[in-house]
């Protein structure tokens, strides 16, 4: 069962082959055996799981089952989840229990999904290889049998192991500036960020607000087109979340690939990619002209920006939403504080981890009387240069291509000591980002015996174009149900 | 030495929605602590701000009112400091991009003349939280009712001149937002806060002087104070040859004193920078229209209709027409009443007397525009004269009855009138002073005269107990005693 994808679970359900009781019990086992190895979970949700499946055996009894219903997910622990803790990896919130639901997390209760866990993840989303987490790192499924421990990637790290690891089908993620796309190519997955404001960022705990964006992890295309069909749509608790009609992503699934016009950016083929990544992606492009695509270069000429500007634009919206942790209300609050200084001071330098503290610290430099012209401002000049160049991409192409990432996945430690490095890690994916334009991170190959990932990018809302275009590769590619030893 | 003194207001105005401006939580005042606070309000991790379009449209009713631009883009920013009472960490506010930009309101001076204040913009934000110093033995409580209780910042330019220009401007803007209904005026619950900028220089001089900024005054008579006591302070310092620092001072009202908040040193770098939750907010003609629709009559308008329509002189027009309630219960009493002067008299004497007396508002008043008018009626028809006519209004006040006729009638307030009657009286009075008679007559001065006049009178109310019409007993007395 645990090598079954969503589509076909849902199938067994429907036909009775299995109970969604037997279903959330089998994963449930398979996390407690498996996960000591991976440390994908930060908190397993047992009880309220095989209540909620007991229910969605009855809501299938009642004829009333989505393509949901009974089947086991697990939510990154940034997801609010009513009565059970959400701890976004941090000290911060470790016993922080909210009493409301993320709206992505009420849109996959109503639709009767059986939530398993919350899965670790980077302290407040903040990293590239899910080592920042208060809860320890996350090993990555890949290179374990060779006896080496890899990073999985991150922010969404837990997600990404968890669902390569065969604990769960398919996870939820959130993407600031690759978190979902990194960590999906770096354990051999298929994840998908959305257009800016295509998700409810409600209850979803912020990172950088006008990056942040809730997405989809699961073995396939399919799966995460399943996955979409429940998370999207407009938000009244969301005043950036955007009204707009949400089409079924599945039906569009299998419409042929003849004439699709894809783009490789120059500045994504650079130095920085080793010749092996690139050999693969170039393969991957070739599987996409057989299918009928045509190729084209094209030129993002500001992309070499945009680490540069994220790393203001990010850390000085960070530095104003991380403030309400503060001691005051809830979360960590320091040991007889001697007066209200020395309460917010030690709170928060307790409370938060070392990448967090960098990124405050970051922000609000930035943002100081004196350089927020400089940088604040700066960085938003060339976000819309960005735009733009995104924008002209897409008046001669429908989808860009590139790796995902300059490398297979790295050993852990590695890199934590060294944060420029590690920032480099998203160089390919955070672009998007600024631009706010969707991207898929796509099974396409393996270097060294490590996974490597597709990058797909789309013009604004055209998730349904990169769902079919991932999905048709997967008809003629057999990456994506490679399954770690 | 001889100053000028200028200065400039930063009024808070709470708005009068039913729900904040970022959440659906009530804005009503004095529930149990931390009951009207929900998740977003406490900044639960993860929540977002919804705007409310209430709160927009009476930020546009305001700037219609006070003559200024609407923007058609305004921005919310985050202005960021740490404070209990302060959930987010951060106040969601406007800088850069204001819902209203530049507009005057005209205000009446006591010498009759009229003066434009300029209004440099006012902006919408969310109010904060309380923290409550006391009965917490070395605590702090904080009270998140009020947090995102939706504001405007109306902030002046240094158009005013002294206290009583700048209290004259509180009164209008005061007027003004009541009359529009955005706010409920209360300022004993906070519903207006006033920020006093005050700055002195040489009589004459271009040059501004530096300011001080004397936060959080909440009565015209603690601003008034407040005023009178920053110049003094400030003229002291420099006729003493010292120098003013720029800093934000708190005034005890209840000592008169006021102390150093904090310096421009010491101030927070806020480090504004645009709200990534809130996307900008555009404001469309027809939205402006529908405000305009909905807007009442104003204050100045109101003012110029009863000088128009009841003939009142131009300060009786004004004390009348700035505050909206007050103005509808002269405007009932005057339909009952018809004497549109006799009515004013009345409001701005006993009826404002006593209610400032009591401490009452006029909502409170016991009294209704109409009895009111109905007394008016009385006093017009000489059935009471004006001494009988106070003991009608005590009657009304105290609930002894609900009608004037009926209070006339049980305390014996009815006057005579009747002139065959009066005359008699008259005549009897005068065959009893004789000498008092003569004097009157032999005298040539018409002032003295008239003096006189009055002397006869006293003996007069005493024989008809009171009861004697004293104008018809001049009348009278005139006639008798030859012109």
């Amino acid at each position: 069962m645990h090598n079954k994808s969503v589509a076909e679970l849902s199938r067994e359900l429907e036909s009775g082959k299995v109970t969604s009781v037997e279903l959330a019990q089998q994963f449930l086992d398979r996390i407690k055996q498996q996960d000591g190895q991976f440390n994908s979970f930060v908190s397993l949700t047992e009880d309220q799981a095989l209540a909620d499946a007991k229910a969605a055996d009855e809501q299938r009894a009642a004829g009333n089952a989505t393509p949901w219903t009974g089947i086991p997910f697990a939510h990154k622990d940034i997801f609010c989840t009513s009565g059970v803790r959400t701890t976004c990896g941090s000290r911060m919130l470790e016993n922080f229990v909210p009493p409301y639901n993320a709206t992505v997390t009420e849109n996959f209760r109503k639709a009767g999904a059986v939530c398993l866990g919350k899965t670790n993840m980077d302290e407040f989303a903040m990293g590239s290889s899910n080592e920042s987490s208060h809860f320890g790192p996350v090993t990555n499924p890949w290179g374990l049998s060779k006896g080496e421990k890899r990073v999985p990637g991150g922010s969404s790290g837990g997600s990404a192991a968890a669902v390569a690891a065969r604990l769960v089908p398919a996870a939820t993620a959130t993407d600031t500036g690759g978190s979902i796309r990194q960590p999906a190519a770096l354990c051999g997955i298929t994840g998908l960020k959305p257009t800016y404001g295509r998700v409810s960022r409600y209850g979803m705990i912020a990172f950088a607000s006008s990056l942040d964006q809730g997405g989809t992890m699961a073995r396939t295309a399919e799966d995460n087109a399943l996955m979409l069909n429940v998370m999207a749509g407009f938000d009244p608790k969301d005043s950036t979340s955007v009204d707009r009609a949400v089409p079924d992503y599945t039906a569009t699934l299998n419409e042929p690939l003849r004439g699709l016009r894809i783009g490789l950016p120059k500045e994504y083929f650079s130095d920085q990619l080793s010749p092996a990544m690139e050999e693969q992606v170039r393969a991957a492009v070739k599987e996409y002209e057989k299918l009928g695509a045509t190729v084209k270069e094209v030129s993002l000429p500001n992309a070499k920006l945009a680490i540069a500007a994220y790393y203001v634009i990010a850390p000085a919206e960070a530095s104003a939403n991380l403030s309400r942790f503060d001691g005051v209300r809830y979360g960590y609050r320091c040991e007889d504080p001697k007066d209200l200084m020395d309460l917010y001071t030690r709170t928060r330098a307790e409370g938060f981890g070392t990448e967090v503290k960098r990124r405050i610290l970051v922000g609000t430099y930035a943002l100081s009387a004196g350089y927020f012209d400089a940088y604040y401002l700066k960085a938003q000049k060339v976000r819309r240069l960005i735009q733009q160049d995104f924008i002209n991409a897409f008046k001669e192409v429908d989808v860009l291509m590139s790796p995902t990432t300059p490398s297979p996945a790295f050993a852990l430690g590695e890199k934590t000591n060294d944060p420029v490095t590690m920032y480099l890690e998203d160089i390919f994916t955070i672009a998007v980002n600024l631009a706010g334009v969707p991207a898929m991170s796509v099974p396409a190959g393996f270097v060294d015996g490590l996974p490597v990932g597709l990058q797909i990018i789309g013009n604004y809302f055209d998730e349904a174009r990169l769902l079919n275009a991932g999905h048709q590769f997967q008809q003629v590619t057999d990456w994506h149900q490679r399954e770690p030893q | 030495m001889q100053w000028d003194i200028v200065i400039g207001l930063e009024i808070h105005v709470q708005l009068a929605t039913q729900t904040k401006i970022f959440s659906g939580s009530s804005t009503a005042y004095g529930a149990e602590p931390n009951t009207q606070a929900n998740a977003v309000d406490l900044a639960m991790p993860g929540t977002l701000p919804v705007p409310n379009e209430q709160a927009f449209r009476y930020a546009v009713m305001f700037g219609l009112a006070v003559n200024a631009e609407i923007e058609r883009r305004s921005v919310f920013e985050r202005k960021n400091y740490f404070y209990p009472d302060l959930p987010k960490g951060y106040q969601t506010t406007q800088l850069e991009h204001p819902i209203v930009g530049p507009g005057h309101v005209d205000i009446d001076l006591a010498n009759g003349e009229s003066k434009r204040v300029r209004i440099h913009h006012a902006h919408l934000e969310e109010d904060a939280g309380k923290s409550l110093h006391e009965d917490f033995h070395g605590m702090t409580g904080v009270d998140l009712n009020r947090a995102g209780t939706p504001l405007i910042e109306v902030v002046t330019e240094p158009d005013m001149n002294n206290a009583e220009e700048a209290v004259a401007f509180a009164k209008k803007l005061h007027s003004l937002v009541t009359s529009l209904g955005i706010c409920d005026g209360d300022m004993s619950q906070g519903s207006m806060r006033f920020d006093v900028n005050i700055s002195l220089k040489p009589k004459g001089s271009d040059t501004l002087g530096t300011r001080t900024e004397t936060k959080n005054l909440n009565s015209f008579r603690f601003m008034e104070q407040a005023i009178a006591h920053e110049v003094e302070r400030q003229m002291d310092i420099l006729e003493d040859g010292g120098v003013i620092v720029q800093e934000t001072r708190l005034y005890n009202g209840d000592r008169d004193e006021s102390r150093s908040m904090r310096t421009k040193e010491e101030a927070n770098d806020y480090r504004y920078f645009p709200c990534p939750d809130l996307l900008p907010v555009e404001i469309d003609d027809a939205f402006i229209e529908h405000a305009r629709s909905r807007l009442p009559e104003l204050p100045d308008a109101r003012k110029a209709r009863f000088k128009e329509q009841y003939g009142l002189n131009d300060y009786d027009a004004g004390l009348l027409s700035g505050d909206a309630k007050l103005s509808a219960f002269f405007e009932e009493a005057v339909s009952h009443g018809k004497d549109a002067k006799l009515t004013a008299n009345w409001i701005q004497g006993e009826f404002s007397a006593r209610l400032n007396a009591e401490e009452k508002t006029v909502a409170e008043s016991p009294i209704t525009g109409a009895q009111l008018g109905d007394l008016i009626v009385r006093i017009a028809d000489n059935t009471v004269s004006s001494s009988g006519a106070k003991k009608v209004f005590e009657g009304l006040w105290s609930g002894e009855s609900d009608s004037v006729d009926a209070i006339i009638d049980a305390q014996g307030l009815k006057q005579v009138s009747d002139t065959g009657e009066l005359e008699k009286m008259v005549d009897e009075v005068l065959a009893g002073m004789p000498d008092q008679v003569a004097q009157y007559q032999s005298e040539d001065d018409p002032k003295k005269r008239k003096k006189m006049l009055g002397g006869f009178m006293g003996p007069l109310m005493k024989a008809s107990k009171g009861q004697g019409n004293p104008k018809l007993f001049n009348e009278i007395l005139v006639k008798k005693l030859g012109g």
